[in-house]
């Protein structure tokens, strides 16, 4: 054994562990139709959740809900508690301070957050502070062919409110995305770069260094989708020094219905707010108000509070088992994974090496719509996506409509990509291919 | 395989989804042309329909071609086949009460319908099984809603009612 392989070997999951890491979730000793174990590979649009995700819910109702921020009883100190202690673990899980981060209802928020915010400074809201964010008709906004529409519409959006031009990376044809045409593509009129960590359908994981480097040459702000990311690989923002980052609680163990955003600390306390009312405030007059420090500013009305403390405790497992761990073990089954395509007549969309990609592999079966792919599979009590993942205009640059997608978790077996490898392999015959 | 899988995936289903009946759209002209363009987000299916409607001698609409392009699951596809096969040549408020009949088919959660109804709508029978797959349903509908939307768009469905309004008057007592 080399020095390299006995190091990984220290930081993979181990059987034991990976055995002990399944028990914690419920969920996946369920069986499915015909009294088949369940095979979840669809954890790239949501993962399962692990018991300490869900008892900290459940504790919170049962023992601690009260309103957080406000009363003076004991009940709600608890909460509050809770619900902060909550930030502070799920900042330190992405290396960013806790008043750096903001809870959203979901990453899709999160980014709709900044792109509003945007348009408000741009509106004149929050002064001379903001008016870094304001956009004018010629400026640019740049993002990727690979983006998620969430990190897609809500530019063409702002984009349209504000007269700035929607420009793009594109995808060159392993599915990454062309980081050679940011020299060209972002220059002194970009005002902010929008890109994904890692694609939801390819897997492809992003270099952001460069990007970030060449969108701050320009004093360009950079957004980072780190949806697929956070889960998978350790992530540390302020390292990457991306401006902004938006991640969902659901995808990374945790509950639906609470997400996060990042903002560099200055740049939120520069931002006006978007969504208005209580808890966000500071003096409220009748004809004016001013405003909470972030993240509060950025939190008006009640909060998903069981949610965050559930995505703080999901930020919890994750570091505990930890982050390098898990990224080793979902390296492991993207190996397994990416053998699909030997399998005849499947062709995977993405890279088909196992370098700088998530386990999440999209693929067609030729001859078959992923529709059916995905029919044959659920039989056999797999589960994965089909359909274009919300991704159109990347399943518009491969020319397929839709794909299928594997996507794996911490929580994934090695045994069950085989199960998907065999599955797959009847898919053709099923339907009088050969 | 499962029988709820045979279920879904019947010969009949296979065979029209490889050789779809209608597939390639023609030119339709006039005012009793239809077009629509249908699309299921959720899986990217997609589906343009071209229906040339005509007057038969009793002055009738009826739908007299079918012609459609379109991507999509063999559940899609073969539902556009044998709606195809089962509306050529039929009056429109007949094809109104089959589409009718098919959604109820779909709503039967596997248990299929009244032989009577059944019998009316002959090869779509075969699509029982899709009500079993609640996320299947839509692919089995996209064609009916793609062949119901060129009534509209060609207001052939408004004359269609107003004529059948009036004819029922009279032709009450052969029913």
């Amino acid at each position: 054994m080399t020095a390299t392989d006995q190091a990984t070997a220290a930081t993979r999951l181990s059987t034991a562990e990976l055995a002990a890491v399944r028990a914690d979730f419920p969920l996946l000793a369920r069986t499915m139709r015909g009294g088949r174990p369940l095979v979840y590979l669809d954890s790239g649009a949501t993962s399962q959740k692990p018991d300490p995700v869900l008892d900290a819910e459940q504790d919170f109702y049962v023992q601690r809900n009260a309103a957080v921020h406000r009363g003076a009883h004991q009940l709600a100190e608890e909460a509050t508690e809770a619900f902060e202690g909550a930030r502070s673990a799920v900042a330190a899980f992405v290396g960013a301070d806790e008043d750096e981060i903001v809870w959203t209802s979901n990453a899709t928020a999160a980014i709709n957050l900044v792109a509003y915010a945007m348009s408000n400074a741009t509106a004149g809201r929050g002064g001379e502070a903001a008016r870094r964010f304001a956009l004018a008709p010629g400026d640019e906004i740049v993002v990727t062919e690979a983006e998620h529409h969430a990190n897609l519409v809500p530019w063409q959006e702002l984009a349209a409110r504000t007269g700035a031009v929607l420009r793009w990376l594109e995808v060159d044809d392993s599915g990454r995305i062309r980081v050679d045409q940011a020299t060209s593509v972002i220059t002194e009129r970009t005002r902010v770069v929008a890109f994904t960590h890692a694609s939801n359908v390819t897997g492809a994981v992003t270099p952001v260094a460069p990007l970030v480097a060449a969108a701050h040459a320009v004093g360009a702000l950079v957004v980072l989708d780190a949806c697929q990311s956070v889960p998978h690989l350790p992530v540390n923002l302020h390292e990457l020094g991306v401006d902004f980052a938006a991640f969902s609680g659901h995808k990374m163990l945790g509950p639906t219905g609470v997400g996060a955003l990042y903002g560099r600390r200055e740049l939120l306390e520069a931002m006006p707010p978007v969504t208005t009312g209580g808890s966000m405030v500071e003096v409220v007059t009748m004809t004016e108000t001013t405003y909470a420090p972030p993240p509060q500013r950025f939190e008006a009305g009640t909060q998903m509070v069981a949610q965050a403390i559930g995505m703080g405790a999901a930020a919890q497992y994750l570091s505990d088992l930890g982050m390098t761990a898990v990224a080793q073990h979902e390296h492991e089954i993207a190996v397994e994974l990416l053998k699909i395509a030997e399998i005849p007549g499947v062709r995977i969309i993405g890279p088909t090496e196992p370098v700088d990609r998530l386990a999440v592999v999209s693929f067609v079966v030729d001859g078959v719509h992923s529709h059916d792919v995905g029919q044959v599979l659920d039989d056999a009590g797999i589960a994965v996506r089909v359909g274009h993942h919300c991704a159109q205009p990347l399943h518009r640059r491969f020319k397929v409509a839709a794909t299928a997608r594997a996507s794996a978790s911490v929580y994934t077996t090695v045994e069950e990509i085989e199960a998907l490898r065999e599955s797959l392999g009847t898919v053709r015959a099923f339907f009088g291919l050969t | 395989m499962s029988s709820s899988m045979e279920a879904l995936y019947q010969q009949v289903i296979l065979d029209h989804s490889k050789r779809p009946n209608g597939k390639g759209l023609i030119e339709v002209s006039g005012p009793l042309a239809g077009e629509s363009h249908q699309v299921n987000p959720t899986c990217g299916d997609e589906v343009t329909m071209r229906v040339q409607f005509a007057q038969d001698p009793a002055g009738r609409k009826i739908v007299e071609r079918v012609s459609w392009e379109g991507e999509g699951c063999s559940i899609s596809q073969a539902s556009l086949s044998v709606l195809t096969e089962l509306v050529t040549g039929t009056q429109i408020d007949e094809v109104e009460r089959l589409g009718e009949t098919f959604r109820q088919l779909m709503q039967s959660r596997g248990k299929g319908l009244d032989e009577a109804l059944e019998d009316e709508l002959g090869d779509a029978t075969a699509f029982t099984g899709v009500s079993q797959f609640p996320a299947r349903i839509k692919c089995a509908l996209l064609g009916w809603a793609a062949l119901r939307d060129t009534f509209a768009t060609s207001g052939v469905l408004a004359e269609a009612t107003a004529t059948t309004t009036t004819g029922r008057a009279t032709s009450t007592p052969d029913r």
